[in-house]
């Protein structure tokens, strides 16, 4: 409990919500100038996303992957690695989970759904520790694959279900075998069909196991030595190749996993698409605001999460236009970027706190 | 394949290119200044926004459709420079992650463009249409078999991007100038020691990234789409992050980098042509580029070396 807060209290969790508070004004500013009623719209946003039950599951579905896909980001950054593919590493852990959920009969759901997400985490680490090998190596920068990756992802995935498993007359695949739905039938029931998954109890226990295994493993502490400073870690005897190769790995199996997620516990079939979806990206800018701390990053999900679903709200029944979200989180990534400008602000109230202690 | 289509396909090469030409020549001289600038697609993004708004009102003040898009393209520039200062004053004042600041701008790139768009045009998500720019040719140039149709036909943003490559070229190694840009990115310190304004010199090179990225976003809105909306850039920006670590952050080498993505992109329109493309899924003919890409950096060309202080933050006190 005294840990707990330590943590609340700690810079860095003032200077985000700091931070937070500074990227909802200055999105409220935006709106006054084009016109529309912050108050208003803010309102309309936040009971979308807690006002009613069915909202409230699907507000949770639409944080999950980017949970996962920022403890992605975070987790490679932690080991000095900048993995701008967690696009790609998505699009490929869905569509292995959607082959291996679609193709394997007669599995009982306790074997092929566990199947379907090991595969979807397997593949995304695989498609990651391309990456990671290539700069190992061969000195390639990591930035210039992920980014290639992603194309060659999005491309894969297509062609995979184009050739395999795609619905006759359609866009898309045919479904996944019931036994490797993981829907939480009984819950999504209670919250008017809210398309709610065990992948969010995955997520988070994720999230969990980012925690110990760079605080508390030796290898978790490798990774970190790595990515602080390569030359000083392989003088101390660390290999640093095996290292960078390790840590996209695992990057990739959480991307991976949120891919995995989606099909078996959202939309039970995978589509073809024109375009990249974009949640790897929002990863990123999750691990930001979360300051590529696992806990920082469930806290940065759910800032994410309220802030895009509920933004849909406010287009609707306050008739503003949702873009504007983008501009509050992409301000919020700001500040906490630019600390100096929210230590500026946060200033006089600090001072003030020390006077009383004089006094 | 005729030799009339060949002409045909490296002219849309060029067309495909000038885009990712000016972006990638803009990251050179952000990047050789040691500002990492990963906002090049949202620098785009505002850049082809400002064309379209800009294009759009210069045609409705009555501008001819070639003088209203080079309106579209100052606009980009302007727009493009003022963008950039955001991610400037963070990283290079108040000293916040220059990785962290780059997407900021593509975060605020994607909202505040359609939001503008929306406030701007009642509601609608794109410009309307523009008419943008059209080809010019060169006379009798334009007249030899092949090379004419390839080489001289062009959009005049295309002939302006060479223009630039040549010059961003000369600047960064044949002048004063350049030399001082490049010393603040990879010894700032001594750089510093010199005499050398270090953080004025690397507002300049963000800036110039800005102002090059906003027309490269502009060349898409003026020649290829006629229009902005939210899918105009659609990563653009990304490629020419890739083109430029490929072309090692010099300008000749990011040209040639982005005139192989321009192929690529250009590939998928006549590959069709050849018989036995029918047989192989589309979708191995689209992702080809970017395997081909990753082919050539691990086969020959290797280990990329960025600027040495790349991404590092310059702190005086600490020289």
């Amino acid at each position: 409990m005294a840990n707990l807060l330590k943590i609340f209290t700690k810079d860095s969790f003032v200077l985000a919500l700091v931070s937070i508070i500074l990227g909802l004004l200055l999105g409220a500013v935006v709106m006054l100038i084009g016109g529309y009623d912050p108050i208003v719209a803010y309102s309309a946003l936040f009971s979308r996303v807690y006002g009613d039950s069915y909202n409230f599951g699907e507000a949770i579905r639409e944080m999950t992957p980017l949970i996962l896909t920022g403890l992605a980001f975070a987790f490679a950054a932690r080991a000095g690695l900048f993995n701008i593919g967690g696009e790609g590493q998505f699009l490929v852990g869905m569509t292995a989970a959607s082959i291996v959920g679609i193709k394997l009969h007669g599995l009982p759901a306790i074997i092929h759904a566990p199947l379907a997400i090991i595969a979807g985490a397997v593949f995304g680490g695989l498609w990651a520790a391309i990456a990671g090998y290539l700069k190992a190596k061969r000195g390639v920068n990591e930035v210039i694959t992920c980014i290639m990756m992603n194309w060659i992802g999005l491309y894969l995935a297509n062609l995979v279900i184009n050739q395999f498993a795609l619905m006759e007359g359609e866009n898309r695949s045919v479904d996944i075998q019931p036994s490797a739905s993981i829907s939480i039938e009984w819950l999504s029931q209670m919250m008017g069909n809210a398309r709610v998954h065990w992948g969010t109890v995955i997520a988070v226990l994720a999230a969990v196991f980012f925690y110990i295994f760079l605080w508390k493993t030796k290898q978790g502490y490798e990774l970190r030595a790595v990515g602080f400073n390569q030359d000083a870690s392989r003088y101390a005897g660390m290999n640093v190749n095996r290292n960078i190769v390790k840590a996209m790995f695992i990057s990739g199996v959480f991307a991976g996993l949120a891919g995995a997620f989606e099909v078996l516990g959202v939309f039970h079939y995978q589509s073809v698409m024109a375009g990249s979806p974009g949640t790897g990206f929002d990863g990123i800018a999750v691990a930001l605001i979360g300051m590529n701390n696992p806990f920082g990053v469930l806290l940065g999900s759910v800032l994410f999460g309220t802030l895009t679903y509920g933004s849909a709200g406010m287009s609707f029944s306050a008739d503003v236009p949702p873009e504007i979200i983008r501009i509050v989180i992409g301000s919020i990534i700001f500040f906490i970027a630019a600390q100096g400008i929210v230590r500026w602000v946060v200033k006089p109230l600090y001072s003030k706190r020390k006077k009383e202690k004089v006094l | 394949m005729s030799w009339l289509t060949l002409g045909e396909l490296i002219h849309t090469t060029l067309v495909f290119a000038t885009a990712i030409i000016f972006a990638s020549l803009g990251g050179v001289f952000s990047e050789k200044s040691g500002v990492t600038n990963l906002g090049l697609e949202g620098l785009m993004v505002f850049g082809a926004f400002a064309a379209g708004v800009g294009g759009f009102y210069a045609e409705q003040a009555g501008l001819g459709g070639t003088s209203a898009a080079w309106v579209g393209v100052l606009s980009a520039a302007v727009f493009g420079i003022l963008v950039s200062l955001i991610h400037a004053v963070a990283s290079i004042t108040f000293k916040a992650d220059q990785v962290i600041s780059g997407i900021v701008i593509n975060f605020l790139a994607a909202g505040s463009t359609l939001y503008m768009v929306k406030l701007l045009f009642e509601g609608d998500g794109d410009t309307g249409r523009i008419q943008g720019f059209s080809e010019i040719s060169i006379p009798y140039l334009v007249d030899i078999p092949v090379l004419g149709n390839a080489f001289f036909q062009a959009y005049p943003t295309t002939y302006l991007a060479i223009l630039l490559v040549i010059i961003g070229y000369f600047t960064l190694y044949k002048t004063p100038f350049g030399l001082r840009l490049r010393s603040v990115g990879e010894h700032p310190g001594a750089a510093d020691t010199v005499g050398i304004k270090v953080n004025r010199l690397r507002y300049i090179g963000v800036m110039i990234s800005g102002a090059l990225a906003g027309i490269g976003g502009a060349t898409i809105t003026l020649t290829t789409t006629n229009m902005f909306s939210h899918n105009t850039v659609s990563g653009q920006g990304y490629i020419a992050i890739a083109a430029m670590i490929f072309g090692k952050w010099n300008p000749l080498g990011a040209f040639g980098a982005a005139v192989f993505f321009g192929f690529s992109q250009a590939i998928r329109n006549y590959v069709q042509l050849f018989a036995w493309s029918q047989s192989i899924p589309q979708e191995i003919i689209f992702m080809l580029p970017y395997l081909l890409t990753i082919i050539v950096l691990v086969a020959a060309v290797g280990r990329s070396r960025a600027p040495a202080a790349l991404g590092q933050l310059y702190d005086p006190s600490k020289r």
